[in-house]
């Protein structure tokens, strides 16, 4: 149905539902607005877009539908007196010095002033309403004398971010917005994700400059990224002062994944890349500082208490190196390297690339360890967060990625997240997440934490920590037991379901509840919500992958998929939330020992003999050493030499003092990062590597999103693109890399990755595609992966039954806490980024354990006083706060604080099919800390 | 003395309980409503003129036929007792002294509507009517006048009472929705209409107290009878509720066809201590200030607006000559600055504002610009907010300045 109306004489036609508001839109006529942001749900409260319907009353034309016969004036002289007396009257009292006109200069309350021409002595009042500034928030500016009360950032808050932390208080003309029970911001539980003061039309909600002033977005240059942290990949805009060679502001972008939506790392997190202590020239160790060994007080691990802040001390640590030209550096790098290959073999050699880095940098890495050094020993941090994951749909499904997009959970009727603190670890994706329990989705969560999302979740399930195995069990047992299986699709797509089946007859929920702590009745309900459900889909994250039976936990969700047949239809899927921007593209590109580019085996002949011909080498038939593998092997002086980009192990690894033992055993080290890192400090050669912004390349998010990231400001100093470094110890070692631009290292690396075909640089403008992408100039790529059946030998997917497992290192009288570690909203992995951003240090600025009131109080300690945490493997010092989200017996320690590393208590056994360190799970003692 | 409807049993002890209310023919209307179709009911209170007396004066049987035709989901039944209207006090003498009345008048309105849940707003300072309503669906339910299966009729209703917590706004039909389903008291756009879209999601209908206790009677005693006690416009009595300078200050229930004159000088005794009457709010605080000269009017919806005010909630404020109108508008002005929502600017920042002004012209500050420029941001505003609340606001505004000018500016410096 439509509807034909006539709009300032104009005859429109529009479908039946559309506001008037949008229909003169298309007509191109525009109505005025303040309140209202296509955005957000429109409320019609501003009232500036009223227009003349031939009613009593006028029209809010952004809530008014737009009816048949309907004539409708949108610029009569009365509509335009009511406009102008509205903007005289919030001109009235308003600021003469608007936070918004000041910085990008769009004040739109303003701007409405001047268009009706308003004169600002008119109506003048004595002002002072107790509006004032409110400048708590390090990254939002507050001036309550310019809001006008249009509720953008209400709705923004409550329904996009899902927050709930913005409302209004009091009423009538002493109404005013406020943040919780009316806290300054910054006292509140406002997490500083900006989306309401990139909403607010005027001075009252605005950015603080981070690095260099704001200024009018016309003026800047404006550069199309994607944000640098996370998985989630959110697309944004960079603005960009040339003159100051400084990103001054980040917008959100309208891509399919983040809808313009950002949290606080992704909006305010970007001041890191112009910190002080950048590194700029290459740096090689002094003679008189061998043999090697830590240089900083907190990587020695002297144990003394230090300030919150905790960055290095360059003081400490540059004695110890000396300026090189790059030349002097390069050569002496690929000397060392080759020299050890030559002695000891190539298996003595290893690299560590990282997810941080784009595609092209991951690929150009791999191919340097393998068709260079000659060893498959290359590895990154996805070792760390979703090796078992990745192993674990490998066997079963064929493929590591997820199966769907996390933005299709509005599809689903029922959503699982199990061990994801998705709104400190994925916050845009968990807003997706949350929209939908809002709308219709029912939410299960479970966790050992009573998470963010957990606030949201119509069923929480708090489950001991480790008996992951055992609750899923149970559920697959209620599913079968009580019919609530797809006979149809199990029959079809799967194999295996005997043997899955007597495997969990063995775990009723009595059973299963005795180990994780949920009482069956809520395990039975759980999985008949589930099992009822017509489309449900699955996330997870480290609660699950970071076990030594993370592979098991994460078949036992597949299976539960598989047995449900939630795969390959909209509103269903498996999806492991990744952790870094980059982990999936750095898998894709083959930073994993055991394949090449697009998870083609190393030990496949045929696959080998095609890289061997791409890149006119020998290559090693082995699978490589995994990181932490890589770590004992340097520890036994198997592996000698290393090359890490952009890796920090000596913080994001398990068992720190096993580390600092291992990286001093290194003949060689070279490190190359935008800061001197903890790892550096045990390097032989520091070479300067270029940030996020300064360089161009492509990045793949956890949906399978290929996504450009522009260059937008130039590298400070010597510092130089890290494909480039590469390149040039290839070169030096004897393999000739002439590579030119990213986007030729983007398409010999699609060229070899099937998955990829298709992909250009052009192709991938605006907004990124989704791999595969069989048809890149019409579509958006594929976002529902295996509707009918399953990239594996069979073709069907496998149930691999579980039994459950206890945690490697269960708690004893000795150690009676169970640790288990994690990140903050605010701080990215070990910190070398986050804590360098002024606005993330600000808000989270030192180490601290969240332990449970009751235990706290057992333990005598009050909250907020010091404790010292240990394990069997080391201790640290720490403020302990305490937190009812935290269940008796545990002991929360976020790990990106080098003054307190978290891994210097984690144990380092490993998973045994992923790989994967037990981060979530050992056993610790709690004591007052010594004075 | 015209006849006694709805206050004919306030004089007697006991007329709150349900004992004497069935004694002096309660609930007696009740089987002859069920005989009857609900749609025939409807007809009935439309023919009979009966208009809304909590303010809008909307034909109450037009309103009921709103509701969309066979309508699956529930629908329900607002009872508007919030009565905030300054200068209003009826609706707690129906709660207090006869309540039953508006049960059975609920009855039988549920029962025409095809309503099976009732709910009573009722405006939180009424801590006594509501103790003596609570006790009243008590006895109701026991004698089975609520509830299931009513007088083996088949039909059901429930009633929740739900007590307000102190707003001006939740008297707006929409703010009473939005409160009564958890909300802030904010009114709602329009359209949908609540007998479309109102508590819930559902169609609803919200009357005011006094409309729904004279159904009964229209129901018992016939349309035409109903009818022919008012205009030609509006039917029956109404109860006014006459406050300020007069000998009687009280409720009066008279026919709609009384004069305003009649009212003051006759009913309630005119003014005392032999002052002359200087001005007359007819209808409750937003209804247009009537001078000394203009109270020759009938006091039915359409007599009233006729004279370019309204007949409101019919709460009479009379003022003597002592009076000043300048004090009187800022103790307006300051209450609907009070009382806006704040959700509309217009609303929020035109009532606050002026009530500055008026204060300042009050402080002997005013400028000479002033008294205009309060005209013309009322009048800009009226009719772009969301409710009629500003709409209310406007009438005194423009009528004490406009009335009243000379007082205002002798107040302001030369």
């Amino acid at each position: 149905m439509s509807a034909m109306l006539t709009i300032d004489g104009r005859k429109v036609s529009v479908p039946e539902g559309t506001t008037i508001w949008e229909a003169a839109r298309q007509a191109g006529i525009e109505i005025p607005v303040l309140c209202h942001d296509p955005r957000l749900r429109p409320v019609g409260v501003c009232r500036m877009c009223v227009v003349d319907v031939g009613e009593r009353v006028l029209a809010a034309s952004c809530v008014r539908a737009a009816a048949d016969g309907m004539t409708v004036q949108t610029r009569s002289e009365k509509v335009e007196r009511c406009r102008k007396t509205l903007t005289e009257l919030l001109l009235s009292d308003y600021p003469a010095d608007s936070a918004r006109e000041k910085t990008t200069g769009d004040d739109l309350l303003l701007a409405l002033g001047r268009s009706f021409g308003v004169r600002p002595e008119y109506l003048t009042i004595p002002r002072g309403d107790g509006r004032a500034r409110d400048v708590s928030s390090p990254v939002i500016a507050v001036d309550h004398a310019a809001c006008i009360l249009c509720d953008r950032c209400i709705r923004a808050c409550d329904e996009i971010q899902h927050n709930d932390v913005i409302g209004r208080t009091g009423k009538g003309y002493t109404a005013r917005i406020a943040f919780d029970l009316d806290s300054p911001m910054g006292k509140s539980t406002c997490v500083a994700c900006g989306e309401c003061a990139s909403v607010c039309p005027t001075g009252a909600l605005t950015h603080k400059p981070l690095t260099a002033p704001i200024r009018p977005r016309a003026e800047l240059k404006n550069v199309d990224s994607v944000c640098p942290y996370c998985g989630v990949g959110c697309a944004v805009t960079l603005h960009v002062d040339p003159a100051k060679n400084a990103v001054v502001l980040v917008d959100g972008r309208p891509s399919p994944g983040n809808e313009s939506r950002l949290c606080v790392k992704g909006r305010y997190g970007f001041d890191y890349a112009l910190h002080p202590q950048r590194l700029t020239v290459p740096l090689i160790r002094r003679a008189e500082f061998y043999p090697k060994g830590p240089l900083s007080g907190d990587v020695k691990g002297d144990g003394r208490r230090r300030k919150p802040g905790g960055l290095v001390d360059y003081n400490e640590v540059l004695p110890a190196f000396s300026e090189a030209s790059w030349d002097e550096a390069l050569d002496l790098v690929a000397k060392r390297l080759s020299e050890i290959k030559k002695a000891d073999g190539p298996g003595a050699l290893a690299g560590f690339g990282s997810a941080k880095c784009s595609n092209e940098e991951a690929y150009v890495f791999q191919k340097l360890v393998r068709a260079v050094f000659g060893t498959n020993n290359v590895d990154h941090c996805t070792r760390l967060c979703h090796a078992s994951s990745v192993a674990a749909l490998l066997e079963t499904i064929g493929s590591g990625a997820v199966t769907n997009v996390f933005g299709d959970v509005k599809n689903a009727e029922v959503a699982l997240i199990a061990g994801s603190s998705t709104t400190d670890n994925h916050p845009v994706a968990a807003t997706f997440i949350k929209d939908a329990a809002q709308h219709g989705t029912t939410l299960i969560v479970v966790d050992q934490r009573e998470t963010g999302i957990a606030r949201h979740a119509h069923h929480f399930l708090r489950i001991n920590p480790g008996t992951d195995v055992a609750l899923y069990n149970a559920w697959m047992h209620v599913l079968i037991s009580e019919g609530l299986v797809n006979r149809e699709y199990i029959a079809k797509h799967t194999e295996g379901f005997e043997a899955l089946r007597e495997t969990v007859k063995r775990y009723p929920p009595e059973r299963a509840a005795e180990i994780c702590g949920v009482p069956a009745d809520k395990i039975r309900e759980a999985a008949s919500v589930f099992g009822r459900a017509k489309a449900a889909i699955i996330f997870w994250g480290m609660g699950i992958s970071q076990h030594t039976h993370g592979t098991d936990n994460a078949r036992c969700l597949i299976s539960l998929a598989l047995l449900t047949g939630n795969v390959g239809r909209p509103g269903t899927g498996l999806h492991p939330l990744r952790g870094q921007n980059n982990v999936q593209g750095a898998s894709d590109a083959g930073l994993i020992p055991m394949v090449f580019p697009d998870y083609q085996s190393v030990e496949d002949a045929g696959i080998r003999k095609r890289f061997e011909a791409a890149w006119g080498v020998r290559l090693d038939p082995k699978r490589g050493l995994t990181v932490v593998e890589i770590m004992t092997g340097a520890l036994e002086k198997r592996i000698r030499g290393m090359y890490m980009m952009g890796e920090n192990p000596f913080l994001s690894d398990p068992n720190i003092n096993k580390v600092r033992k291992a990286l001093a055993a290194l003949d060689f080290l070279c490190v190359q990062d935008i800061f001197l890192t903890e790892t550096a400090e045990f390097a032989d050669v520091i070479l300067p590597a270029t940030s996020f912004f300064e360089k161009t390349g492509t990045y793949t998010n956890t949906d399978r999103r290929v996504q450009i990231g522009w260059k937008a400001v130039e590298p400070p100093g010597q510092a130089r693109l890290d494909w480039e470094v590469v390149s040039e110890i290839a070169r030096r070692m004897g393999y000739p890399m002439e590579y030119v631009t990213a986007e030729e290292i983007f398409n010999e690396f699609t060229a070899l990755a099937p998955s990829y075909q298709g992909l250009t640089y052009q192709n991938l403008q605006p907004h990124g595609k989704l791999w595969p992408c069989p048809d890149p100039e019409r579509s958006d790529g594929v976002q529902l992966l295996f509707g009918d059946g399953f990239p594996t030998p069979s073709g069907r997917g496998k149930f691999v039954p579980c039994e459950y497992r206890p945690a490697a290192e269960v708690p004893d009288s000795d150690y009676p806490f169970v640790l288990n570690t994690g990140r903050l909203l605010e701080h990215w992995h070990t910190g070398v980024m986050t804590r360098r951003s002024r606005p993330l240090s600000t808000i989270q600025p030192e180490a601290f354990c969240e332990m449970n009131p009751d235990d706290l109080a057992a333990a005598g300690i009050p909250a907020g006083a010091y404790v010292s945490v240990s394990s069997r493997r080391g201790s640290i010092t720490l403020r302990a706060h305490a937190s009812r989200r935290i269940a008796p017996g545990t002991v929360f320690i976020p790990f990106h604080f080098r003054e307190a590393a978290a891994n210097v208590l984690t144990n380092d056994q490993l998973d045994p099919v992923g790989k994967i360190p037990e981060f979530k799970f050992c056993a610790v003692r709690i004591d007052p800390a010594t004075a | 003395m015209s006849e006694l409807i709805l206050t004919r049993n306030f004089h007697l002890p006991g007329s709150h309980t349900l004992a004497l209310y069935r004694e002096t023919g309660g609930y007696a209307g009740l089987e002859k409503a069920f005989a009857m179709k609900p749609a025939e009911i409807t007809e009935e209170v439309k023919k009979s003129n009966l208009r809304g007396l909590g303010g809008a004066g909307f034909p109450t049987g037009v309103k009921w036929g709103f509701l969309p035709k066979g309508h699956p989901g529930p629908i329900y039944l607002v009872i508007n007792a919030d009565e905030g209207e300054p200068g209003t006090f009826k609706d707690r003498y129906l709660l207090e002294r006869d309540p039953h009345a508006l049960i059975e008048g609920m009855i039988i309105s549920a029962y025409a509507i095809g309503a099976h849940l009732g709910f009573v707003y009722i405006r939180g300072e009424y801590v006594g009517p509501w103790r003596i309503f609570r006790r009243a669906v008590e006895e109701a339910y026991q004698a089975g006048f609520l509830g299931k299966n009513i007088l083996g009729s088949g039909f059901d209703l429930d009633i929740i009472i739900h007590r307000g917590a102190g707003a001006y706004i939740c008297g707006e039909e929409t703010g009473l929705i939005s409160s009564l389903e958890g909300k802030k008291g904010w009114p709602k756009l329009k359209p949908p209409f609540p007998a479309i879209r109102g508590a819930f999601g559902a169609p609803t209908i919200v009357n005011n107290v006094e409309t729904i206790c004279h159904v009964p009677h229209i129901v018992r005693r016939g349309a035409a009878w109903f009818a022919g006690l008012g205009t030609k416009t509006q039917g029956g009595t109404r109860m006014y509720s006459v406050s300020g300078h007069v000998a009687r200050p009280g409720v009066y229930e008279l026919p709609v066809s009384v004069t305003l004159r009649s009212l003051i000088d006759e009913h309630a005794g005119g003014l005392p201590n032999r002052r002359r009457l200087k001005a007359v709010v007819p209808g409750g605080s937003s209804a247009a200030i009537l001078t000394a000269g203009e109270i020759d009017v009938t006091m039915d919806v359409d007599g009233l607006k006729n004279a370019g005010t309204m007949a409101g909630s019919a709460g009479v404020i009379v003022m003597d000559e002592t009076v000043s109108i300048p004090d009187a508008l800022m103790v307006v002005a300051r209450f609907y600055a009070h009382e806006s929502c704040g959700q509309c600017t217009p609303c929020r920042e035109s009532t606050g504002w002026i009530y500055k002004m008026t204060r300042r012209i009050i402080e002997g500050k005013g400028r000479k610009e002033d008294l205009d420029t309060i005209l013309d941001v009322a009048r800009r505003g009226a009719g772009t907010t969301i409710c009629a609340f500003f709409d209310g606001a406007v009438g005194p505004y423009i009528s004490y300045i406009e009335k009243f000018r000379a007082e205002f500016e002798a107040l302001i410096p030369k």
